[in-house]
This record gives C-alpha cells, structure tokens and sequence, in this order.
C-alpha cells in the first residue's frame, strides 16, 4: 500500500493538561480517549494523498450517549470533530484538518437487529461492508453496495460517500439503500433522519445526510435495506483487441435494454498486473477486458447472457462465461484485487475517479492514455464501465524527485478532460479535500451557497469535518482552530 | 481553469425571471396533488414551469425535461426508445394524465411501482431550481452517477416547491419491460405473493384479494403465473385518495376503521378513504431542524406560504 512520510504529530502527550482530554476522559473513560503521539499518529491521515493532518484526541465511543457527550465537550471547547471510519477513504474525507477531535467508531461494530421480514438491519456504523452481508446470508439477503474496499469499509463510512461498487450499476448506491440514520448533531443532540415506514415525514434530510462527508453529524445507528440474493447470477468474461471495441459494447450493452448488475473494464495493463498476482485467468493479450454480470431469475439470465455474448461477439469480442461458482469466484477477485496488484507495480498509487458520458468512455480513455505518457508516469485503467465511472490509477514511486507533482498535474488534467465532456468530478470516492477546490470547475458560487445552506443548516457552526466539500469562500468562517491550520488541498 | 456550464436555455432563465427575487410566488404543475401540505395562501402569484424536452440520449439513459412537461408526454417520447422513468404517467394506478415532471418531483410521491422501480427520488440526477433569491441553481449532475458535492436532488424532491421552484431535471430512465401485465390473485396470502412473484413491481392488497403487475422478461412471467395461479390480465383496482404510511410488516394490523383501503404490499403505504387518524409522530427534534432548513433556504417565505411538508 501506500509509502508515507509522515512527520508524527506534534506533541505527543501533551493533551493530557488539555481541559478538554479530561473532560473527554470524564465523559467516555480512560479507555475510550487517547491523546497520545501514536493514537493521534494513526489518526492523522486516510488512505488519499492527503497526509499534511493533525488529529487531535482520539476517541473511541462505544454509544449514540458517548458520540453526545463529545459533541458537547467539543462545543463547550469550540473543537472541530471528524468522524472515523476505516480510515479507507481516498479523497481526504477522514484526514484531520485543525485540529480536531477524532470520533473512530471502530468499537460501534454491531449489527444490532436484522428484521428478516422487512428486510431491514439496523448496524451500528463501524461494521463493516462485508460483514454485514456475511451475516444475513443464512437468510439469502445481502447489503447491495459493494465497494471494493469492502473487506475493510465501514457502514457509517459508507453512508459518508454515498459509496457505490460494481454492483450499483444495477441496485443503486449507498443512499437508496439507507432508510433511516440516527445522526448526532454538532450540537450533541440526537435525532433520526429517515425512517422504516413507507413515506417520513419532512423534507428527506436522510437523503441530504448521506454523503454528506461527516460534515453534518456522526451516524450513530443505520437502517440498511437487505437485498434478496439473486435466484441466478452469470458472469461474462470478454476479451478484445482493442479499447474502442470494449467500450463499444457496453454502449451497446445498455441500448438493448439490458440493466446488467456490473459491467467492469479493465485494460491490458491493469490485466498484465492482476495476473502476474492472483492468476485469474484472464486474457494477457487483451486490449481490454470487460467482466459483465447479470442476475435474475434462471430463464430471463439464460436470455441475457446469450444476449450480451453476442453483442460481444458482434464487436469481435471473445466471450467465455463462467462455467460455476469457482470459476465466477475467480473472475471476480481478479477484478477486486487490482489495486492490490498494481501496489506490486510501484510502491505508491493515486486512484482517480470521475464520471463520463457513456458515449465519451473511448475519448476520455485515449485522453487518459495521452496525459499519463506525457508525464511520464505509469496508469492502469479498471473502472465500472457501465456507468462510466473511469478509475484510473496511476502507479508511482514517490521517492523519485518532482513524480508527485507530475501524478497531481495529471490528476488535474484527467479532472479537465472529464468535464469538459459532461462529467462530473467524482462518482463514488466524494470530494474532501482531494477535490475541494475543484468544486468552482463544476459549481458556480450560487450553487455552492446553496450546498452550503444545507450544512448549516444541520452544523451552524461548521464544526463537524470542518475544511472539506466546499471551496473556502463557502465555508462557515470555519471555527478558529482551524484557521491557523494549513488546510491545502492535494493539488492546491 | 474550466468554468461550470453557463445555464443558456432561455426557457429556464424567462422562469427565473418570473420568479424574481421577491414576494411571494408558486408554481403550478399539473394540480392533481395540490391537496398534498395543505392549502396555499390565497392571492400568491402564481407562475407555471416551461415545457419541452431538452434532450433525450437513450444510450446514456438519461433524459433533460422541462419541469412543466407532463410525465406522459415525456413517456411517450422515451417509449420510442423502448423507455420510460420511473415517474407515474396516467397508466398506473394513483397516476394522472395531467401530472408534470416538477409537480411529481416537488410532490415526491412514488406511483405504485416503487416496489420494483424504486423511489422516484432515485432517478433524479439533477435539477435546475431557482433559489428564493432569484439565483438559478444547478443541484447534482447530469451523469447517472454523482457524489460530487452534498446530495441537493434528494432535499428537494417532496420539498413541495417550499425551497426552491424546480425548472428542469435530468432524469435517469429505465427500458421497458419485455412484458409487463397485471394479475389477480384472488385468495392468496399478500406475503406469499411478495416471496413468490419474483417478477412484481408492484404488489396491491384491498385485505382480500392481492393485485400484482408482473414484469421482465416474458418466460420469467410465465414462471411467476405458474407458480401462483392468478387471473390474468386483470386490470388493477382504483386507489382511495388518502395516504398512510407505515412498515411494510405493520400492514397486516391495519386498524378497522380504514374502510375500503389498498395496501402497497412490500412498500407500506396504505390508500384509504380517509386521513390518518394516527401517522406516525415526528419528534420535536427532527421538526426542529426541517423548520431550520426552510428558513435558510427561503428566510422571507415567499416559496408556497402556507403549505409545509410534512404538516411540520
């Protein structure tokens, strides 16, 4: 993973004659508070580029009633306070600016009811992804969004970054899969957003918190829709000689009438990495792969899996569908471990993630192809082609001399490329502070006043994840301890 | 450095005009929920949204409309693409010919194919408003997949028209179905039919007999009606006018005061003949902070006097 160097944070142990790490330990317990150099270390980034952070006390709540009581500390103190999840986030959205007080919900890890009937689960919002599916599938259910850090993001991180996956192609991100959200607000009150009956009352505030950053509250408890398990499932596994071909298909894929559940690119050099790692049997002298899933009931997925073979082969694709379980299993920890293969590319990496037209993929990816070489710099492309969310991932070794500002002048300029032709800057990774001043490309300053309206309404003192989203100028005059913290963006 | 898209379409910027920057206005849509949050005061200028469908890329599945366009006519366009939204057009049961796109959306009631085609919310993009300052705003993206920013779409679909006056959305359609039928199951239990036709969008219970329209690909339906006999082809029943709202579970203990009633089985909302004399509460805390983003976004309360969301 990631090679860092990091400066420790300042410091170390002298929070202990902080009033507000006593009050914290009054509040919570020694246990669940720790000022120390190494636990404010450990806080002190996520997993972006971003590593100029310096967290304050570490907490560790186990209870909605200890997520209060830190707000309350915090606003008796005029202290910023950044949820925690995994720490897996790559935009910045977890690393600490100013200063504050980190709320980690790692120990809020229990699923506390699964309701079979109408399948709901309430979590806590430090399980994690996986194991919530893990648990509900004795009763043939599972929580739909996937991302492909699954195996470590948490629920409550998830909520955070609206996250998607493969399969939201089909099921929806995050957000239609979240129907209530117990959020504490900065102001240590609780309220429940959202709700389990079929219409809430209010405006959809539930949906207003979801990626909302950690800049609106802490989610203390989620009610997460289950989804049934398919009756059928078929992967594809198609092969082409070149770029154009691949992304030819998926376009054609989605015109007949197909919603596939996932639809993933991967180009040759990101297929060269996966194999030389987990062996996953793909074509090594492919120009592009696409793994294509489609689910549903036994007769109709037996229709579409000849409908997408041929489509394929119609673009000269070579199609191999997956013949069991093993072989599907296979197809697709080739897909979910690429970015663990390409870390044995180079010791660092920077995964980008914009959204395109569908119809612009070939453009963009040629686009992509020209600014990489020209920096120098080596990319891989695995991306979920089918709602033209590129990916693309630019492999590096950040002790090399000027490489990470050529990764951060290429980053830009895939940014510029993407908008230009009607994207958008992110489609499941969120802006934090990774692309923050980069939101004036897209938004215009009414827009964002606006954006900015809706967090103060939830956090008038901006005090929750303060310095993310929203460019300066639509900032709350953000509270004073982080003024005098350097709060640049990667790129800035 | 690139600079957001400049909003051109002189339709929407005559409507931002229209609007202007002060006193209080609504706009009218269709009219066929204007029940919904109570009566608006009497003498409010009133304006309406244009028309006109700005762009429909069927290989992206995604459509432009103007917020005054009804949702039929949208429909009737994405129909010679093989699409549609998941908005309700006059086909389905609760659904009005007259209905425009930003009436459903300010409304945000989902027709009765939520069960399958999921909330409407869902398929909103973005949307272009104009603000109670008279700014036109952008909310969201026009791609069908966005975090680029706090979710704004979401806050004002059922917002009522009390935050913002929707001009035009972006709207992620969807194919339409190989086959598409209802079906009338006469004895059947409402759970056995949720558990057993896989293929249902929508399931409808009067407390006796279960209605339920079956869609996909057509040896799938076959699958489901022999699984489950049914009356074929039975055109669903008409829906009372009240709406209730409760867990999908709670349905089976539907008090028996409701009279005539149908149930949105797997859903939870109940069409009744009258109010509901126990909705579920909202706590003061939760009114609190709704009351807190109307007032941010419209401080002088010139969007829709008089009418509320949620009766907060």
């Amino acid at each position: 993973m990631k090679l860092r160097r990091r400066t420790r944070a300042d410091g170390a142990g002298q929070h202990h004659a902080d009033p507000c790490v006593a009050e914290l330990i009054r509040a919570l317990g020694e246990d669940r508070v720790r000022a120390d150099g190494a636990a404010r270390h450990l806080a002190s980034a996520d997993a972006s580029m971003f590593s100029d952070g310096a967290a304050g006390p570490v907490c560790f709540p186990d209870s909605t009633e200890h997520v209060q009581a830190i707000m309350q500390v915090a606003a008796r103190h005029d202290r910023a306070v950044l949820p925690r999840g995994a720490g897996s986030g790559l935009s910045g959205g977890a690393a600490p600016l100013g200063d504050p007080i980190v709320v980690s919900t790692t120990r809020m890890n229990r699923v506390l009811e699964v309701d079979e009937q109408d399948r709901v689960a309430w979590v806590q919002p430090g399980v994690i992804n996986l194991d919530l599916t893990k648990q509900v599938t004795p009763l043939g259910l599972h929580f739909a969004p996937d991302p492909s850090s699954q195996q470590v993001c948490t629920i409550g991180g998830n909520v955070a970054n609206n996250s998607g996956g493969p399969h939201c192609l089909a099921y929806g991100v995050t957000s239609a899969h979240v129907l209530a959200v117990e959020v504490v607000l900065s102001t240590g009150e609780a309220v429940v957003l959202g709700g389990l009956e079929a219409e809430p009352s209010g405006y959809d505030l539930r949906g207003a918190f979801v990626g909302s950053e950690g800049m609106f509250g802490i989610a203390t408890k989620i009610a997460v829709r289950l989804t049934p398990n398919p009756e059928s499932v078929r992967t594809l596994l198609l092969s082409f000689d070149t770029v154009a071909d691949a992304a030819a298909t998926v376009g054609s894929v989605i015109a007949s009438g197909l919603v596939p559940a996932a639809v993933e690119m991967m180009d040759k050099r990101c297929v060269a990495a996966v194999e030389d790692f987990v062996h996953a049997g793909y074509p090594r002298g492919a120009a592009a792969v696409l793994l294509i899933e489609v689910d549903g009931l036994q007769r109709g997925v037996e229709a579409d899996t000849e409908k997408v073979a041929e489509i394929g082969r119609a673009h000269g694709g070579t199609v191999r569908v997956a013949a069991d379980e093993q072989e599907r299993a296979l197809l697709w920890k080739g897909r979910k471990s690429a970015f663990g293969a390409v870390a044995r590319v180079a010791p660092d990496y920077y995964l980008h993630d914009t959204v395109v037209p569908r119809s612009k993929l070939v453009e963009v990816l040629e686009a992509v192809y020209e600014i990489v070489d020209r920096y120098d710099l080596t990319a891989v492309n695995v991306f979920h082609a089918g709602d033209g969310n590129l990916h693309p991932l630019m492999a590096y070794d950040s002790r090399e001399p000027g490489v990470n500002e050529r990764v951060a002048a290429a980053g830009r300029e895939i940014l510029e490329v993407s908008l230009a032709v009607g994207g958008v800057l992110s489609g499941e990774h969120g802006i934090g502070v990774e692309k923050r001043d980069f939101m004036e490309y897209q938004f215009t300053s009414a827009d964002l006043e606006q954006q900015a309206l809706l967090r103060r309404s939830f956090d008038p003192h901006c005090r929750l994840n303060p310095g993310k989203v929203l460019p300066s100028a639509h900032s709350c005059a953000d509270i004073a301890s982080l003024s005098a913290s350097k709060v640049n963006g990667v790129w800035g | 450095m690139i600079a957001p898209p400049v909003i051109d379409d002189t339709a929407l910027l005559a409507f931002a005009a229209e609007i202007g920057s002060a006193g209080p206005v609504m706009v009218r849509g269709g009219g066929t929920q204007w029940d919904v949050g109570g009566a608006p005061d009497s003498d409010i200028r009133e304006v309406s949204a244009p028309t006109g469908i700005v762009e429909f890329r069927p290989d992206e599945m995604t459509v432009c409309v103007r917020a005054g366009t009804t949702v039929a006519a949208l429909h009737a366009v994405l129909a010679e693409h093989g699409q549609r939204t998941a908005l309700p057009d006059g086909s389905v049961p609760g659904g009005s010919p007259a209905s425009t796109v930003g009436g459903t959306i300010a409304v945000g009631r989902s027709p009765v194919t939520r069960l399958g085609d999921g909330h409407i919310r869902d398929a909103v993009l973005q949307l272009h408003y104009v603000a109670a300052d008279g700014q036109l705003v952008t909310a969201g993206g026009p791609t069908v997949k966005n975090v680029t920013g706090f979710d704004m779409c979401r806050v004002l679909v059922g917002s009522l028209g009390t935050l913002g006056c929707i001009g035009d959305a972006i709207l992620r359609t969807r194919p339409r179905p190989e086959h598409e039928q209802w079906a009338k199951f006469a004895d059947a239990e409402p759970e056995t039919v949720l558990n057993t036709a896989k293929t249902a969008t929508a399931i409808l219970w009067d407390g006796s007999s279960v209605w339920a329209r079956l869609c996909g690909h057509r040896v799938d339906v076959e699958d489901d009606l022999v699984r489950l006999p049914a009356s074929y082809e039975v055109p669903p029943p008409d829906l009372p006018p009240f709406r209730w709202s409760r867990r999908p579970k709670d349905l089976h203990r539907l008090p028996n005061e409701t009279g005539r009633f149908i149930a949105e089985i797997g859903v939870g909302v109940v069409h009744c003949e009258r109010p509901d004399p126990n909705p579920p509460p909202v706590p003061a805390s939760v009114a609190a902070l709704n009351r807190r983003v109307r007032e941010l976004f419209d401080p002088n309360r010139r969007f829709n006097p008089g009418r509320s969301v949620g009766q907060l």
